[in-house]
């Protein structure tokens, strides 16, 4: 190695050397680029400037704080608040508002609307559908066929309180009677066929016939005498053909053997007053709203 | 090596030479500078009082959904479900309040992730009826048309091993879970109570997991990994009551 003193120019490119040689080799004496080095000087400023400005170093009971008093926390509040405040006065008129008379408002139509389909998009189209056409188990929204009233307060109540879930006391209850051991096999195709015949199906007639006197006598309760259903009860009409478990034999043969018992949760706890009513008038405005 | 002639700071810095004529003082000194960055990013962590805040309600998993937390990572749900919602507002806004430290702290491992296919799981809790969740388990497709998301039917098939299900619970206690003695003596009969909602255990159950769910969740007879996985769903995020907590904003 050469001595700091005695400068060990090198013959090819006149540069000075490190002192390094291995087998001959000597490294080159380069300075740094200097924009590589002030770039770097300037990391370390910034990187004081940084630990100053935010929440860094760890001591004893927490991190320092940083003097522009950034949280994660406080921004994600801040930014909430800063679009709830937009909304606010809208909002608490929607909360206020009687769904029957929105039609006259149509500013706070038009934003119930639209609140209300994301509300629906977040949170019911799981079940319902994106479209709200509802699949196999879980009702059409679209339609005008109703198991719980489909006026704005029977909407609002269903959503607010869910249907046969645990977390709520007020939510819609009721359980239909599962047949399988109430019934023999020949009443529960002859139930099944009168449920046929007064959906306007092809049945058979000798055991509809037998089946008029079953349902009478065990399913008029709930689903009526004529078998158009009870909004009080849940109880589906049954003369329509829309089905909520299909209107075939075989699944016609399940409900009445094993019966169903669809559960919707509770929304009040999830979501505001606002959300519910708008959700509530989206709705009520895809088609079947009475 | 003939310059320490040079005074003390020229001599001090000419003993690299030292560091890099030695791999191995190299590779020893090298690890003691890179542990820094872990001392003082990592150390402190495991004893600042606000890494994770005492949240009320927060319990330790109930056998089932224990076994249930077991299934989803075996069937590598965490692949595509996170179970962290972010602190920012879109996150907030669709998925509820967003998470806390302390909603992990039985988590082991914690299932957060950072990969989302699917939707954030942290407060799917309650969203849905256990039957959809029995039937988007068993074909997705059949409730989510645009959902690409694999089917589990086969959950159904296979019956929980209680007695595993109370190794599992003893295993967690290991790592530091606090289950007591009595919880892991019953945990094997608690994995199929928490099934069945007609049986005695109910009431002792709900006191060793206060808010636990009791029902037959798939609504088939026994206790398959169907029960299990949609037992464990149905909890995540319900533990902590929102409307009685203050968020600390220095956290």
């Amino acid at each position: 190695m050469s001595s700091e003193n005695q400068k060990d120019i090198d013959d090819v490119t006149g540069i000075d050397t490190t002192g390094h040689a291995w087998d001959g080799i000597k490294e080159l004496n380069n300075p740094l680029p200097r924009w590589w080095l002030w770039s770097f000087y300037l990391t370390i400023i910034w990187g004081i400037g940084y630990v100053i400005a935010y929440p860094a170093w760890p001591v004893i009971n927490g991190a320092t704080a940083g003097v522009l008093g950034y949280s994660t926390r406080g921004e994600v509040a801040q930014d909430i608040a800063r679009f709830e405040e937009a909304n606010a006065q809208i909002s608490a008129q929607l909360a206020a508002a009687d769904l029957s008379t929105l039609a006259e408002n149509p500013e706070l139509q038009r934003f119930a609307t639209s609140a209300g389909g994301a509300v629906f998009r977040n949170n019911c189209s799981q079940c319902h559908g994106s479209g709200a056409a509802g699949f196999i188990g879980y009702p059409n929204l679209l339609d005008d066929d109703w198991l719980w009233g489909g006026d704005f307060d029977n909407i609002e109540y269903t959503i607010r309180h869910g249907i046969r879930n645990e977390e709520d006391w007020d939510a819609r209850y009721s359980e239909m009677t599962a047949y399988d051991e109430i019934f023999t096999d020949e009443e529960v195709d002859a139930t099944v066929q009168y449920v046929r015949q007064i959906s306007g199906q092809e049945h058979d007639a000798t055991l509809a016939a037998a089946g008029e006197e079953l349902f009478v006598n065990n399913c008029a309760a709930c689903h009526g005498e004529n078998g158009n259903g009870d909004y009080g009860l849940g109880a589906p009409n049954l003369t329509d053909a829309i089905w909520l478990y299909g209107g075939d034999v075989a699944s016609l043969e399940e409900t009445v053997r094993y019966a169903r018992f669809g559960v919707m949760p509770p929304w009040g706890s999830r979501l505001s007053e606002a959300e519910i009513k708008a959700v509530t008038a989206y709705v009520h405005q895809l088609g079947g709203g009475e | 090596m003939s310059d320490t002639q040079n005074g003390p700071a020229k001599g001090f810095l000419a003993k690299h030479a030292i560091l890099e004529r030695s791999p191995t003082l190299l590779f020893i000194c090298s690890l003691a500078v890179v542990s820094v960055g872990g001392l003082v990013e990592i150390a402190p962590l495991f004893y600042l009082e606000n890494t994770i805040e005492e949240v009320e309600g927060v319990r330790p998993y109930s056998p089932l959904e224990l076994a249930g937390r077991d299934i989803y990572i075996r069937e590598g749900c965490y692949v595509c479900h996170s179970q962290m919602i972010r602190p920012m507002r879109d996150e907030v806004e669709r998925y509820g309040h967003y998470s806390l430290a302390a909603e992990s702290m039985y988590d082991h491992p914690h299932q957060w992730g950072s990969k989302r296919t699917g939707p954030d799981m942290a407060r799917v809790g309650g969203k849905y009826s256990d039957d959809w969740h029995v039937d988007h388990l068993i074909a997705p497709r059949s409730v989510v048309p645009e959902s690409i998301m694999p089917g589990y039917a086969y959950l159904l098939d296979t019956m929980v091993n209680a007695d595993h299900v109370a190794d599992l619970v003893a295993t967690h206690r290991f790592v530091g879970v606090p289950y007591t003695d009595d919880m892991i003596a019953v945990a094997a009969s608690d994995t199929l109570a928490q099934g069945d909602p007609d049986t005695d255990a109910y009431d002792d159950l709900l006191e060793r997991y206060p808010g636990a769910q009791i029902r037959n969740f798939d609504g088939r007879p026994g206790v398959s990994e169907m029960d299990a996985l949609v037992a464990y769903l149905q909890m995540l995020g319900t533990t902590v009551d929102f409307s009685t907590f203050t968020p600390d904003a220095s956290r």
